[in-house]
Order: structure tokens, then C-alpha cells, then sequence
């Protein structure tokens, strides 16, 4: 068990790097606590496996420091950090049995018989593998497969942090909310450090307690669930988190108030400075109301979807969704809309203003 | 639901069946006709029964061509699979290395089979040869001609420098076809060089390797072409082969007959094998 310190982290796939494009992760700094449950919540490519696998030792940083508990791993390998990883698909070793493949990471330990026994016997009962112990791992259904490779993760009980790097791609749907839960589960159980990588906004927000939020190469923000969703501080993680995601739109700073399509807006931040490449504002589609007066709208289109309403419309500022209760009734043609304020931040080039 | 019945289908398939006809059953057909005949030529034939067959099994001659071929079968699998699964496993993985060494390993299987067994012819002999001249010069007494071990030396090496290739690629195939996530999860659970070959390598090359061991299996069994530009089967009978010996009795003496049969026997022979092979190795792969 072990509390982890990501220290000015940067890594780059290439041999020199002339621009910020080649670099794969930039300048990550990272404080996680001992026995927390952690995410990295980014699309393809963002730098999340790279950054994983820099935690694990698989991986040597370009540039930065990884440590645990304070001491200094970066030069270490997997095996003398102590971590254990899972991955997208299942590695299981074929031609061993399931109890030979929990077994397998005590023996190259040096653990005796009766010990590794032990221990396997524990873990098969805890992941319900315990009928089929004494079959041939490859004989498996892909989830049985992943349990394994899961397994032989928390056989030892020395591991400083255990990774995940989505590991339920490769499972059926509903048996992802099976394992999921019994993720979470084993969490409470053993307490030990878990990060778990995924491009999947609900795994992330379910799995976690804090939830790192990755765009190329960088971290945008760091918070919980409930701070991503009410306060991105990244136009991205207004994008990524939701569904729909947060209507970003252009709008103008004017002595130090926001103009958007032509209505000026209350305004709570500090707009003066203005050096801004682009200026925008944002506002999630639950945080718009209908009201008598205030924005004008053009309703384009409602979809239903069952619990509520997706509302799309159009006003001078652009195209915005708006979310409604199901049981709101929407009006047609024109309407107008009033943004909770409490709810509607400015953005400088992508980043919000405070 | 209404099917339609339309037979027009049979027509594509007709072509196939002339061709398979033509080229397979009815040569086989007449091999089989032959191995229960006697004939003293102009297309004269009186009945034998299964006289032939029984004279094949029985005859030393046979047990001596086949007890050759079993024993250079077996030596060069020996050499090449190894050999082959050890340079797969040494070849890079990445970089401008692959296409040299694809390149490099894919020109032996490129040349012709009496090509390759007149260069060997040429490159061993003894007075003028590389390979022999650098022998004997070397404190060797190598000719490959006049002395039995060498001859059986210099074909096996010839059929390994031919062949073994094969084998590299195959297993090369197989090793590349190996997620990436396999060798970073045996770093994590702390195994050996020698437990990720065993556990992770070997297993997902089964495939691969089955498909070669048949290949060369059959392809050794049977050789013919450079033996017979080589040694073309000597010195005396030292590296007389099933082939060279099924020639030598169906062209050589025009024993049709009993050729017919032994050709049946030896046919026999390498389907058996294959299939008790391929059966062993596939028993578990159906379950996946």
C-alpha cells in the first residue's frame, strides 16, 4: 500500500521533441492517497496508458519522477515496485489451470506451498472461482479469463497499487456491471491504492472517488464527480463529462462583462483582462430554463428519451441543447431561456476564468 | 418461408470436380489398378491379388528405404525446429532489421529444388567445393561421394539450409501475433525469460508450429529432387530414401506392380501420421 507522487512527469515517444505534439504526456503532477480509489478519464490517445504505464514501471518517463510512499521508483521495475496491473483484454497463461495462474506471481516470489495455497484459495473463494480452480484457464468465458488476470493482481498482499487499464472491454454488458460492482467491493475489502484507466465517463464517475481527467497529454482537472459535472475547469471537461456535454459558446468580454449574441450577461468573474485568443461561455443543458424573457431560441428538434428531454435550439449566440424534465411541456417555434447563474462559467482559451 | 428449388449450382461445381478427377483420383485410380496386376508390357495385365503388398511389407529393401527415411525425417525436425523457433525468437522485432531479415530468410525457400541440389552438389565437393575443399583443408577426410556419413552429413545440412526458413517464418507469424499486454503482464508477475517462452510464447505458437511440424514432416518424407541431384541415393544405398527408391523401381526396373503398392504403402504411411499427429495436437482446441 502506498501513497503516489507523480512529479513534473513528461514523456515523449520520440528522441527529440521539437513541439508539444510530440510529446505524449506534459508536465503531470499528481498527489494520490494511500487506499483511495482513482480514475484517468480521457478518449484515445490522450496519454492515459502512457501515464499508466509510467506508474507501473513498464514504462521509463522522459522527463519527472514517480514515487511511493515518498521514496523515489523511477528507475525501478515493475517487479521491485510491487504493483499489479490488469489489462484490456485478458492475459491468462493458456496451457495452466486457473489455480496454477493465481499461483503463478507467489512462485516467482519465492513464497512456499502452503502459503501460495493459501492465498489462492482465498482469492479464488472472494472472486467465486472457487469450482473452477482445477480447470484449464483457457476453457474460460472472457469475463471468467479477466477474473483471473484480476486475481493475480490481489494474490500478493505486498502490492503498492493495483492498475486497471480498461479492463472491461471485453466483457458483456450486463456482466460489466457484475464486475464493476465487485471492483468497488474488493475496493472496500482489501483498502489498498486502485487507479483505474478508462474513456468511459460512467466507469470513471462509478469506480472513483476522484477522477483525473486527461487531454492531449495533459491533465485538465482533477476532482470529484460531482466538481466535474457542476464546475469544469476545461472547456473538454464540459465537452467529456455529461451527456449531452456542455454547451460551449463564443461570446465577447466587454468592459469586464460577457456578450453573448448581443445580450449582455450577469456577470460573477473578473473579464477585464482580456488577451484571450478565444473567449467563450459555458452551461451544462440541465442549468437552462425556459422563462417568459431572456434569450431567444429557435426549437429545432425534441428527442424524448424517456427520463427527460433533449431540446435542440438555436439563438444568435448558436446552436444549444437544452435538458427538460419529460413531463415539461416544450414550447414550439420560438421561446426564451434564462442560464442558472450559479451554473454558467467563462472560458479564455479553454480554460476558465475565476 | 418457400425455397425455390434450383439446381444450377451443380454447374460451378462441375469444373472443380473434372479438375480433382484429373489431377488426383484418376492417377490414384490407376496406381491402385496397377498394385493388383502383373504386367510384362504391351499393355498385357494378368491378376494379382494383394501379392504385391505383401512382398513390399516383407521385403528388406523397403524396411531399409523406409528406416533411412524415418531417421533423416526425425534428425532434421530435430535440427530445424529448434533452430527455426531460435532464430524467430532472436529476429527484430521493429525496425529496418524485419524486411532484411524477412528477405534474407525467405531467398532459400525461393529457389528451385534441383537448383538447390546442384549448388550443394557443386559448393561440397570434395577437390573444388567450398564447403568441401575447406573441410579437408581443415585436417577433414570429407567426400561426400565415396563415404556414407558424409553424404547423409551434407544432405541434412542442405535440407536445413533449404527448409528451416520455413519454420522462421511460421514462428515469426505466430510471436508477432502475441498482444503486447502478455509480456508486460509476465514482467508484473515477476517470470523468468524462460517462463514467458514456456508459458506464453510456446502456447500461442502452437498453431503455427503444428502447421509447420506437418509441413516438414511431409515435405522431408517425401523429398526427392535434391537428394537425387545431390547423392542421387549414395554412395551404394546410404542415402537411398522412399522416393529415390519408389523411382528407381517403377522407372528403373519397371516393376510396376510392385511400385504400384509401395507407392499405396508409402501414400498410407504419411496420411496416417498426419492424422494421428494433427489429431493429438487439436484435442484441446476445440473447447476454446
Amino acid at each position: 500500500m502506498a501513497k503516489i507522487t507523480l512529479k513534473n512527469l513528461s514523456h515523449s515517444y520520440l528522441s527529440q521533441q521539437t513541439k508539444d505534439e510530440d510529446w505524449a504526456l506534459r508536465n503531470v503532477n499528481i498527489d494520490w492517497k494511500d487506499g483511495g480509489a482513482y480514475a484517468l478519464l480521457g478518449p484515445s490517445g490522450c496519454g492515459k496508458t502512457t501515464l499508466l504505464n509510467i506508474i507501473s514501471g513498464l514504462l521509463r518517463p522522459t522527463k519527472g519522477e514517480v514515487l511511493f510512499n515518498d521514496r523515489d521508483m523511477t528507475a525501478l521495475n515493475p517487479v521491485e515496485r510491487d504493483i499489479a496491473q490488469i489489462f484490456q483484454f485478458p492475459v491468462i497463461y493458456d496451457t495452466m489451470t486457473v489455480y496454477d495462474n493465481l499461483a503463478f506471481p507467489l512462485k516467482n516470489r519465492g513464497l512456499s506451498e502452503t502459503e501460495i495455497d493459501t492465498k489462492v484459495k482465498e482469492i479464488g473463494e472472494m472472486l467465486e472461482l472457487t469450482s473452477t480452480l482445477n480447470n484449464k484457464a483457457s476453457g474460460l468465458t472472457a469475463d471468467g479469463k479477466q477474473k483471473i488476470s484480476l486475481g493475480r493482481g490481489l494474490v500478493r498482499s505486498d502490492v503498492n497499487v493495483i492498475m486497471f487499464d480498461e479492463p472491461l472491454t471485453v466483457i458483456d454488458p450486463h456482466l460489466k456491471w457484475v464486475l464493476r460492482s465487485k471492483l468497488k467491493e474488493l475496493h472496500q475489502k482489501i483498502n489498498r491504492t486502485m487507479i483505474y484507466v478508462t474513456h468511459d465517463q460512467i466507469e470513471a464517475l462509478t469506480f472513483a472517488d476522484e477522477v483525473v481527467v486527461m487531454h492531449e497529454g495533459q491533465i485538465v482537472q482533477t476532482g470529484t464527480p460531482v466538481e466535474l459535472f457542476e464546475k469544469p475547469k476545461h472547456t473538454f471537461v464540459g465537452h467529456f463529462i455529461g451527456s449531452p456535454g456542455m454547451n460551449i459558446l463564443p461570446c465577447a468580454f466587454e468592459n469586464g462583462q460577457i456578450n453573448f449574441g448581443g445580450k449582455i450577461l450577469p456577470n460573477r468573474v473578473n473579464t477585464k483582462k482580456n488577451n484571450f485568443k478565444t473567449t467563450q461561455i459555458g452551461i451544462r443543458p440541465e442549468f437552462i430554463n425556459f422563462s417568459k424573457e431572456g434569450i431567444e431560441v429557435k426549437i429545432k428538434r425534441v428527442s424524448d428519451t424517456g427520463r427527460h428531454k433533449v431540446v435542440d435550439a438555436e439563438c444568435s449566440g448558436g446552436k444549444i441543447k437544452i435538458l427538460a424534465n419529460s413531463s415539461t411541456k416544450i414550447p414550439s417555434g420560438s421561446a426564451h431561456i434564462t442560464f442558472d447563474q450559479n451554473y454558467t462559467y467563462a472560458y479564455g482559451d479553454n480554460w476558465i476564468i475565476e | 418461408m418457400n425455397k425455390t428449388l434450383n439446381q444450377k449450382a451443380w454447374l460451378f461445381v462441375i469444373p472443380v470436380f473434372v479438375l480433382v478427377a484429373f489431377n488426383a483420383a484418376i492417377p490414384l485410380m490407376t496406381v491402385v489398378n496397377y498394385s493388383f496386376q502383373e504386367t510384362f508390357g504391351s499393355n498385357v495385365f494378368a491378376w494379382e491379388g494383394t501379392r504385391w503388398f505383401k512382398e513390399i511389407l516383407h521385403s528388406e529393401r523397403f524396411h531399409a528405404s523406409l528406416g533411412r527415411q524415418v531417421i533423416f525425417t526425425f534428425i532434421i525436425l530435430l535440427i530445424q525446429l529448434p533452430l527455426g523457433i531460435g532464430i524467430a525468437l532472436s529476429m527484430p522485432k521493429k525496425g529496418w532489421g524485419v524486411p532484411v531479415c524477412l528477405i534474407l530468410m525467405s531467398m532459400p525457400l525461393l529457389i528451385p529444388w534441383n537448383v538447390v541440389g546442384a549448388m550443394w552438389n557443386i559448393f561440397a565437393l570434395p577437390e573444388i567445393g567450398f564447403l568441401g575443399n575447406s573441410l579437408n583443408s581443415i585436417g577433414f577426410d570429407y567426400n561426400f561421394t565415396q563415404q556414407s556419413g558424409d553424404a547423409w552429413f551434407t544432405t541434412i545440412l542442405m535440407d536445413v539450409w533449404h527448409w528451416t526458413s520455413l519454420v522462421v517464418l511460421l514462428s515469426y507469424a505466430g510471436l508477432n501475433s502475441i498482444q503486447p499486454a502478455y509480456y508486460q503482464a509476465a514482467e508484473i508477475d515477476g517470470a523468468s525469460r524462460w517462463d514467458i517462452f514456456r508459458y506464453i510464447e510456446l502456447p500461442k505458437m502452437k498453431k503455427v508450429l503444428t502447421l509447420a511440424i506437418l509441413l516438414r514432416f511431409m515435405d522431408s518424407f517425401m523429398i526427392y529432387t535434391e537428394p537425387f541431384v545431390l547423392t542421387g541415393g549414395g554412395p551404394g544405398n546410404a542415402t537411398n530414401f522412399l522416393s529415390l527408391d519408389l523411382v528407381k523401381m517403377a522407372l528403373g526396373q519397371f516393376d510396376l506392380g510392385p511400385a504400384a503398392a509401395m507407392s499405396l504403402i508409402y501414400f498410407l504411411i504419411v496420411l496416417l501420421i498426419c492424422w494421428i499427429f494433427y489429431t493429438i495436437m487439436m484435442k484441446d482446441e476445440g473447447r476454446t
